[in-house]
């Protein structure tokens, strides 16, 4: 190897492709595909809507091996239908999450970027993703750690941003982004009072990695650098956390307690109210800090 | 259907659910055995709130009555679609509710949803569709967007989806595509407490909708798609 090839160039995670992502972050040359493109597994809905469908239905996904561990991973492609998951897509994540399920693995990655529900198979993808959830849910009962890494270009929304919290440990960069509803669709129904989805600071504010980090819905913040995640995917190795009774009434007290903690009506900005109550400090600069400064402020 | 209309047909006028809000709970008895009944009303959009208080009720029942049954009622319009429930994450508290939901089924209490009124989205995937298994009143409306909003965001024409939610199963409302697509089991049809009653005895534990898609022929790829990663060299 030549020393450029060995030289610390921070590669953009955002700006990669999943299977760029995939290569970069676990064992170099370690990653086995199943149902590679070559297999041609593809929507059998998207050609009578005039759409044109993928090889991979959008995920890549197989076994490769991590810090020489073994573990399985899977990466939707933002490129392909924003991420979105159809039948064949949620389906090959389910095979996935079945077969760590059976082979037991060390850890199992997910490296999401998704809209959720694709809408052009509608029915199908909703019934899908709920099939993930609970193949995911049976993964972490049997102590395999499930890690989700959230860092793409088009978030991680819908069906996922639920699967993402269902996992052992979330992990994303601040230019990552995790909710529910995009604020289009909000901005769609209720009107740009309610949500203005072209203030990128509102969005960051309200869905992005910094926010999920100072309210405790991602366990690791990283900079937007493959490296990080994969630092941040090797330390998850172990970091299985089986969903227990006492776990949930954990969970269910710090989820009530957020609820009470913002009023219907706060003067000036939510977010930095919520992060002000939560009693970070700095509060009203937390969109100009660093990820190392962030970091430092969580009080969760 | 009304939810009081069915609850009397299930257990009787003095059934004993009570409505709180868009809330519905309360423990009824159903052939001499205790039942859970956990469910929504009015359509609602299940914010943070009321995903909490749904969650709530669930824990309270693994708690304090380890192995009864629940039975989840769904009216629900999808999640709430506001700016401050996604900043309370919204996204946390639905997966919290289907972790409870997921969690009582592990711990043995037979878990069943039953979609009295309208489904989507959102307000489903962590409710009925994360159960032992989902049933439906024919009746019953499950879509995952109304079409003007999906033609808005897959910029598809309105004409051309109108056209195919006549005859796609994968792409139409309707509560029977997603009886053929396995999504849900059964329709309870007649007789709604010999329907609850086959639903308590026959409903499986593991989930098997991809093979009943793929049997009922609206869901034709995934149960095969799933074989292949598992056997895949």
């Amino acid at each position: 190897m030549s020393a450029l090839d060995t030289a610390k160039v921070s590669v953009s995670y955002a700006e990669c492709s999943a299977r760029e992502r995939i290569a970069r972050l676990v064992d170099a040359e370690s990653f086995h595909e199943w149902l590679p493109p070559a297999e041609r597994v593809t929507s059998p809905h998207l050609a009578q809507l005039g759409v044109p469908s993928a090889f991979d239905d959008g995920v890549a996904i197989g076994r490769a091996t991590l810090a020489g561990r073994p573990v399985f991973i899977a990466a939707q492609e933002g490129e392909f239908m924003g991420g979105g998951v159809g039948e064949v897509h949620g389906a090959k994540l389910v095979g996935l999450l079945r077969r760590a399920l059976r082979d037991r693995p060390d850890a199992v990655l997910l490296l999401a970027e998704s809209g959720g529900v694709r809408l052009h198979e509608a029915n199908a993808g909703l019934i899908a993703v709920s099939e993930v959830m609970r193949a995911l849910l049976d993964v972490r009962a049997a102590g395999i750690p499930v890690v989700v890494l959230i860092g793409g270009a088009n978030g991680c929304f819908g069906g996922m941003g639920i699967v993402a919290r269902c996992a052992d440990r979330v992990v994303m960069s601040d230019m990552g982004r995790l909710a529910m509803s995009g604020p289009e669709v909000i901005e769609a129904s209720h009107g740009v009072d309610e949500f203005d989805s072209r203030d990128r600071a509102l969005v960051w504010r309200t869905t992005g990695g910094k926010h999920r980090w100072l309210s405790g819905d991602c366990d690791v913040l990283v900079e937007d650098d493959v490296t990080a995640f994969r630092d941040a995917a090797i330390a998850a190795l172990d970091a299985s956390m089986p969903v227990t009774l006492a776990r949930l009434e954990l969970e269910h007290a710090l989820l009530a307690s957020r609820l009470r903690l913002l009023p219907e009506h706060v003067a000036g900005d939510e977010a930095v109210a919520l992060w002000a109550r939560l009693g970070v400090a700095d509060a009203s600069r937390v969109a100009e800090l660093d990820v190392d400064a962030v970091r430092a402020l969580r009080t969760v | 259907m009304d939810w009081n209309t069915l609850a009397t047909a299930l257990f009787g006028a003095d059934h004993g659910i009570t409505q709180e809000g868009d809330l519905l709970r309360g423990t009824v008895h159903f052939d001499r055995e205790p039942l859970a009944v956990i469910g929504t009303t009015n359509h609602a959009p299940i914010g943070v709130r009321l995903a909490l208080a749904q969650a709530r009720a669930v824990l309270d029942t693994i708690a304090q009555h380890p192995g009864r049954p629940m039975l989840l009622l769904i009216d629900t319009q999808g999640q709430q679609l506001r700016r401050r429930d996604e900043l309370l994450g919204i996204n946390r508290a639905m997966a919290h509710l289907g972790m409870a939901i997921d969690l009582a089924r592990r711990r043995g209490h037979r878990m069943l949803g039953l979609v009295y009124d309208q489904a989507l989205s959102g307000g489903f995937i962590t409710s009925g569709l994360i159960a032992d298994a989902c049933d439906a009143l024919p009746e019953a409306e499950i879509r995952v967007m109304r079409i003007p909003a999906m033609a808005r965001v897959t910029k598809l024409p309105e004409a051309t989806l109108n056209a195919l939610s006549q005859t796609n199963p994968v792409f139409a409302p309707g509560v029977g595509n997603y009886v053929a697509m396995g999504g849900v089991r059964a329709l309870w049809q007649g007789d709604m407490p010999a329907a609850l009653r086959e639903a308590l005895a026959n409903a499986p534990v593991d989930d098997r909708r991809a093979l009943d898609g793929q049997e009922r022929g609206g869901r034709r790829l995934s149960a095969s798609v799933v074989q292949r990663v598992l056997d895949a060299a």
